[in-house]
């Protein structure tokens, strides 16, 4: 035990570090110090650094896969003790919730024999993982125990059962409208804008939109070329990032753009968010590019997040694809599989052979 | 403020062209970082006591110097709460994207006829305009034409009239075909119109590279010193602190 050195107390005291609150299943940025979160997908927060705002998905055809993001989105709210606010007008946000995975280790792919030259080669890193672990794992064969999905606070906004109410003078149509109310309203009750006082434990607030800018949302930028109300979604856009940036909130919103026809509105839409991903699907197509055998889609970027800084934090690739294993949906680095066939490297046995004259037609199997 | 972007428009915080209408835009980049430059410039210019690195925007608030309308925060009133108060005026085509920007200008007017008087009798000197960013009015329903009203009435009060500066960031999509009647690019080409100088932000032509980050095009109108219409253009790289400009080829991952 060291003896207390008192001989040089001074009154100079640190001050103390700004009042950065810790809040479960948050870490600050090391570039800005704003929170992030992890997105229930620990390949995809590595690829962006941050999650922070909203993030803009832009569906699959068959809309099976940015549904499964969203399932992960609020799986990991689940398990860091978020609240949670769905939004459906096609699905019944219960049976979205209740399809959520369970959380589980990730798979060890145990020790493998290498030839001792490679074994201190640092590994090729394709599966991206980040050194630091933020966010869990989740095994997508099993549903989440009931016990862990009821302990967190949900709230759910069904369209399909709202009753309709007349906006009066909002240039929003009735669903957005409501919506956006809803949401607000959430806000200010349970504190996430900071209006209560500090009696509560500081805590995130996740959204979860699904398929906004579909018809069932009375949007009808998904089906005409000339909508009537071509400027709804983009202004919904526009007063949820205002909602955002004035609560302890992110949002992952699904739009099925494959079915929007407006170039331009596809172009706002997604200035309008924070980050922009889109998935594309090999199911159903012909695609038969050996490149992508191994993958069951890509992921493309469409816009990375620049809050509160002059430049942003670009990957080092955009060229991504992501994959569902029978357990844990991964997004990886699109590289080239080892060629692991016969005649790789090799010159043809046929010119070998005419280069040695008349004899070689009896050795074709043998190799110089 | 970024010192090789001063050198390259020939101006300083401390002698600037005044009655200027700086036209910013992009095309699939970000032109924030300008917007930024300015910012600080202005602010720069106006108060010589402003040490070092950093422009204290509070400060600035306080002191009367910066009158800043959040319209993303504000707007949430606007819309879901239907508040029709008089402070909401400015934001009015929230309510009603078709009637026009007027509220808008109405508010701009009346900011930059105060700032001439501040609280102890010092003048600021000749106002300064910055909108971050004109391009999301179009999205919220209002249309080119009454955008380019609103401009031109800014650029009378404010440049004209004032002798004062106005500073506007429009960030386009891509040049499409279909894109000819109501859009971005169509606001832009309006607005060069009616610019003294412009500049315009996008990726290289070749793809993405992490040592340079983009091309910036200047276009200077013809004013009394030149007889025809200038146009540069330079290579740029972000980083944390600033930005530095550079001419094509010279940039220091090349060299």
């Amino acid at each position: 035990m060291a003896a207390p050195c008192s001989n040089t107390l001074t009154s100079f005291q640190k001050k103390t570090r700004s009042k950065l609150v810790s809040i479960p299943g948050t870490r600050p940025s090391v570039q800005n110090g704003q929170l992030l979160v992890s997105s229930g997908v620990s390949s995809l927060d590595y690829s962006f650094f941050h999650f922070i705002g909203s993030l803009l998905v832009m569906e699959d055809r068959y809309d099976s896969y940015s549904r499964m993001l969203l399932k992960y989105f609020l799986a990991e709210g689940v398990v860091c003790g978020h609240e949670l606010f769905l939004a459906s007008a096609r699905d019944h946000p219960d049976d979205i919730i209740e399809g959520q995975s369970q959380p589980s280790d990730p798979e060890n792919p145990g020790t493998m024999k290498i030839a001792w030259r490679y074994q201190n080669q640092p590994k090729v890193q394709t599966a991206l993982a980040s050194s630091v672990r933020f966010g869990h794992y989740y095994d997508v064969s099993k549903t989440m125990e009931p016990e862990l999905r009821q302990a967190a606070k949900c709230h759910s906004f069904y369209q399909l059962q709202e009753t309709p109410v007349t906006t009066g003078s909002s240039p929003l149509p009735s669903p957005y409208h409501a919506l956006l109310k809803s949401i607000q309203t959430v806000i200010r009750k349970e504190g996430f804008d900071g209006s209560t006082p500090q009696s509560k434990v500081r805590n995130v607030l996740r959204l979860g939109i699904h398929s906004l800018g579909s018809v069932l949302w009375g949007d009808d930028v998904c089906c005409k070329d000339n909508p009537a109300h071509c400027h709804a979604l983009t202004t919904f856009l526009y007063i949820l990032r205002g909602l955002l940036r004035t609560s302890l909130s992110v949002a992952m919103v699904t739009v099925p753009s494959h079915l929007i026809q407006n170039r331009a509105v596809m172009g706002r839409i997604i200035r309008l968010s924070d980050t922009a991903i889109a998935l594309e699907s090999f199911k159903g197509s012909e695609e038969t590019n050996p490149l992508y055998k191994d993958y069951h889609g890509l992921l493309h970027v469409r816009q990375l997040p620049r809050l509160n800084c002059l430049s942003c934090e670009v990957p080092d690739t955009k060229d991504l694809a992501f994959k569902l294993k029978r357990k844990q949906f991964t997004i990886e680095r699109l590289h080239l599989p080892p060629d692991l066939s016969e005649t790789v490297s090799r010159v043809s046995k046929t010119e070998l052979a005419a280069g040695c004259g008349t004899t070689a037609m009896g050795n074709k199997h043998l190799d110089f | 403020m970024f010192p090789e972007l001063n050198s390259i428009l020939n101006s300083t915080p401390d002698s600037f062209k005044s009655s200027d209408f700086i036209l910013v835009s992009d095309r699939r980049a970000d032109a924030s970082f300008l917007i930024h430059h300015h910012l600080s410039f202005y602010l720069r210019g106006l108060d010589h006591n402003v040490s070092g690195q950093g422009v204290s925007l509070a400060q600035a608030r306080e002191k009367g110097q910066l009158v800043f309308l959040e319209g993303l925060k504000n707007s949430i009133g606007v819309i879901l709460q239907e508040d029709t108060s008089q402070e909401t005026q400015p934001l009015s085509y929230l309510r009603t994207p078709g009637a026009g920007l007027e509220g808008l200008f109405r508010f701009v007017e009346r900011s930059v006829r105060q700032s001439g008087d501040g609280d102890a009798g010092e003048s600021w000197g000749p106002p300064v305009l910055l909108i971050d960013d004109l391009s999301v009015l179009l999205s919220l329903g209002v249309s080119v034409g009454a955008i380019l009203d609103f401009t031109l009435y800014c650029q009378a009060t404010v440049c004209s009239e004032l002798q004062g500066n106005m500073v506007i960031l429009v960030r386009c999509e891509e040049e499409d075909a279909d894109d000819d009647e109501e859009g971005s690019n169509l606001l832009r080409r309006g607005l060069v119109h009616q610019c003294n100088l412009a500049l315009h932000v996008e990726g290289l032509p070749t793809g993405y590279c992490r040592d340079i980050h983009g091309q910036m095009e200047v276009w200077w109108r013809q004013g009394e010193e030149t007889i025809y219409n200038q146009r540069k253009i330079f290579h740029f790289k972000v980083h944390d602190k600033g930005a530095s400009f550079f001419a094509r080829g010279t940039s220091s991952a090349v060299l």
